[in-house]
């Protein structure tokens, strides 16, 4: 193998600047996202478990819609085609005016990509509680509205503790896919040295270096929210 | 919006075709190798002696802690330095992506492996078989079975991501679709008719897992 | 004070509950028994309307629990329930399982909660385990739980659903005391057991059900000496033979 290792690359201006942004930037896709992902997750999730035969079919409908068709077709449908469906003045705001355009849509493209999954868990979470349970709140006079309030999400959101750990690593690793529209990412920032420097292993190192930091940063943090959640007596708990 | 075209998308049909094939190969051929890579890495890791667990741990948590675009570019630009000569991109994605997904098959061979009871393992090596016989006969088989579901379900997950090769221009289906989009000028038309085939493609195979989901329960 | 009247409901295709029709008076004890599958449980949810019936009535003190337009959480806040699996609220401590109805439902303030939930708890012996969570407790303590958890809303009557048969054998009579002791204090139950011991010692009325009929009402006395019909008589040898 024929190659001139130079790993003092990685901390020359202006590539230091470059891989700094680009974590910058890859944080900031995935958090909003993350944000737009838990919430409309969790909406999607919930409605999948109400009575109304309708609701429920529709909220199905998103999960199903959005899990089936790869995030990057979703990403190019968000950000070429959505703003000519809209509304004239609306989607001339957006093609303008809108600011970095690029970023918006890249987060609610994940966003709503990864609501699709946050809302299995939700569901998934809320359907694990017993049938009794659920009996028991009703019983002691709550409406179905309190008992989700204080009795099956409550119960819900600390059991999928572990589960959404997962699908909020997976945010990090899919904010990658937002360089295909042009935001300067890690990974895009890692190429970008590649092909300016020809230092491709140190490059392409420095930004798994820097996932790995991410990865490992986001399950600490999981793992403490999850202690500090956890229902005592539930397995695993101490 | 009303001038929807959708005789640009009849006429690059042929086109737009080979690209989907091109896009089940890699599926394909990336979900044999990594399969295979992955079920190695999982008995490395729950069998192995201490250097291979080691080895296989590290292994997929490295590759499920980075994107996958990031692999490909890796191997866009390793592989040619490692043969010392340019491959193909086609070469390159293919082993990108087979590294790749190893590591999630490894984690859902484990689980596979790990839900096949100790008794069943005993009754094997109790009968005669050598432990390799075993792991074949006995424990391989009852794991791939109970875990068919999963399996096809990480396939959709595979197909969906080849469509990322967009990144170095290796012309699936993804890929031909924009291709089809930029030259004509029918972004619209090109990229909702993607969605529209891989929607078809992954919502009739996730009903598919639902049915033998249902099957295995009965 | 309870009245059901004629009731029936299915399960998609399967008739679950035909026409079953039982009075219960304020203060009585009526003990439901039946072999496994019988629709006891279904009935007992029907009481307070956790399973909705297809036709018939039930009446909890002129209140028609049936009828469209009833205001559900109300009618349950003051029917009690207890199940067979305890089904505490997890997440919270054992006073939060006794304070959360009071204070979401019968809207008391805090501290009328918390003292109605520390009387409950000294009643039924566990004023010491407060602070604890329900998984925390053997599932003796966590039944006398749920039985305090029902009382504190004041409930008018109780209906129990195998309230001792998730138990250890050790158990049981810790439980079944802290029931004796709300019967003899005039508390209208309606108790699906299998022991019969307690039915015989504070039920009025046994009532025998099989394939979702109500097949038998009588007298305690009665029933144990001379059940009426052969399907009784064969539940019971088999009850009683261990
Ligand atoms: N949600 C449901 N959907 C369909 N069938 C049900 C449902 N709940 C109960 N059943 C059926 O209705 C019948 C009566 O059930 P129920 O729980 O009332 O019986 P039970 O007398 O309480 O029996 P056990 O002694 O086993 O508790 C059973 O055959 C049961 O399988
Ligand atoms: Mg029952």
């Amino acid at each position: 193998m024929d190659y001139n290792w130079n790993w003092a690359v990685l901390f020359q201006e202006p590539y230091l600047g470059w891989l700094l942004s680009g974590l910058q930037w890859t944080l900031l896709v995935a958090i909003a996202a993350w944000v737009i992902a838990f919430v409309v997750g969790s909406a999607v999730g919930i409605l999948r478990t109400v009575p109304n035969r309708l609701v429920r079919t529709l909220a199905a409908a998103y999960v199903e819609l959005f899990r089936n068709i790869p995030l990057l077709v979703q990403l190019f449908v968000w950000y070429f085609v959505v703003p000519e469906l809209l509304p004239e003045d609306l989607g001339l705001w957006v093609k303008r005016d809108m600011p970095n355009p690029e970023y918006v849509t890249a987060v609610v493209a994940l966003g709503a990509y990864t609501a699709a999954r946050v809302a299995e868990q939700v569901r998934s979470g809320i359907q694990t509680i017993g049938k009794d349970l659920v009996n028991a709140g009703l019983a002691i006079g709550l409406t179905p509205l309190q008992n989700y309030l204080y009795i099956r999400l409550p119960i819900s959101y600390r059991i999928i503790v572990p589960p959404l750990t997962s699908e909020f690593l997976t945010i990090f690793k899919n904010s990658s896919l937002a360089l295909t529209i042009g935001v300067l990412e890690l990974t895009a920032q890692a190429r970008q040295i590649e092909n300016y420097t020809f230092q491709g292993f140190e490059a392409f190192t420095a930004a798994t270096v820097l996932y790995l930091v991410i990865t490992l940063l986001v399950v600490l943090l999981m793992r403490l929210i999850d202690q500090k959640t956890r229902i005592p007596g539930s397995v695993g708990a101490n | 919006m009303g001038d929807f075209d959708f005789q640009v998308i009849i006429e690059s049909l042929p086109f737009l075709f080979d690209g989907l094939l091109i896009s089940f190969q890699l599926t394909f051929l990336a979900l044999i190798a990594g399969l295979a890579w992955g079920t190695i890495l999982a008995v490395m890791r729950i069998w192995g002696p201490a250097p291979l667990r080691w080895f296989s741990a590290v292994y997929v948590n490295i590759f499920r802690s980075i994107p996958l675009i990031l692999v490909i570019f890796w191997f866009y630009f390793l592989v040619p330095l490692l043969i010392g000569r340019p491959v193909g991109n086609f070469t390159s994605a293919l082993i990108a992506f087979s590294l790749f997904e190893a590591a999630y098959y490894a984690e859902i061979m484990r689980a596979g492996l790990n839900s096949v009871s100790r008794g069943q393992v005993y009754a094997g090596l109790a009968i005669g078989l050598s432990p390799r016989q075993n792991l074949q006969y006995v424990i391989l088989p009852q794991a791939f079975r109970n875990m068919i579901p999963v399996l096809l379900t990480q396939a959709i997950i595979l197909f969906q991501d080849t469509s990322l090769v967009y990144v170095v221009a290796l012309s699936d289906f993804m890929t031909s679709a924009s291709v089809v989009a930029k030259v004509e000028g029918r972004l619209a038309e090109m990229y909702l008719f993607a969605a529209l085939v891989y929607f078809v493609i992954c919502f009739s195979g996730s009903l598919l897992v639902k049915h033998l989901q249902k099957k295995k329960v009965a | 004070m309870i009245k059901i009247d004629n009731i029936d409901k299915w399960y998609d295709d399967f008739h679950v509950l035909k026409g079953c029709s039982l009075e219960v008076e304020r203060g009585e004890v009526i003990v439901i028994c039946g072999p496994s599958g019988s629709g006891k449980s279904t009935l007992i949810k029907c009481v307070n309307a956790l399973e909705p019936v297809d036709s018939g009535r039930i009446v909890v003190e002129e209140t028609d629990v049936t009828a469209r337009g009833t205001k559900l959480p109300l009618v349950r806040a003051r029917i009690g329930m207890v199940f067979q699996h305890f089904e505490l609220f997890p997440h919270k401590t054992v006073i939060e399982n006794l304070m959360m109805g009071q204070i979401k439902v019968l809207k008391r303030s805090r501290e009328a909660a918390r003292e109605k939930a520390e009387s409950l708890l000294k009643r039924v012996g566990l004023a010491d385990q407060a602070q604890k969570y329900p998984s925390a407790l053997s599932g003796g303590q966590q039944q006398r739980v749920a039985i305090a958890r029902a009382l504190a809303m004041d409930p008018i009557a109780m209906c129990f659903d195998e309230p001792t048969s998730a138990l250890d054998p050790e158990m049981i009579s810790e439980v079944l005391d802290v029931m004796v002791e709300l019967a003899k204090e005039g508390m209208t139950m309606m108790v699906v057991t299998h022991e019969m011991g307690f039915a015989r010692r504070v039920a009025r009325r046994v009532v025998f059900m099989d394939q979702g009929e109500v097949k038998e009402i009588a007298d305690t006395d009665t029933f144990f000496r001379n059940p009426e019909t052969d399907r009784a008589k064969e539940f019971l040898s088999k009850i009683l033979a261990h």
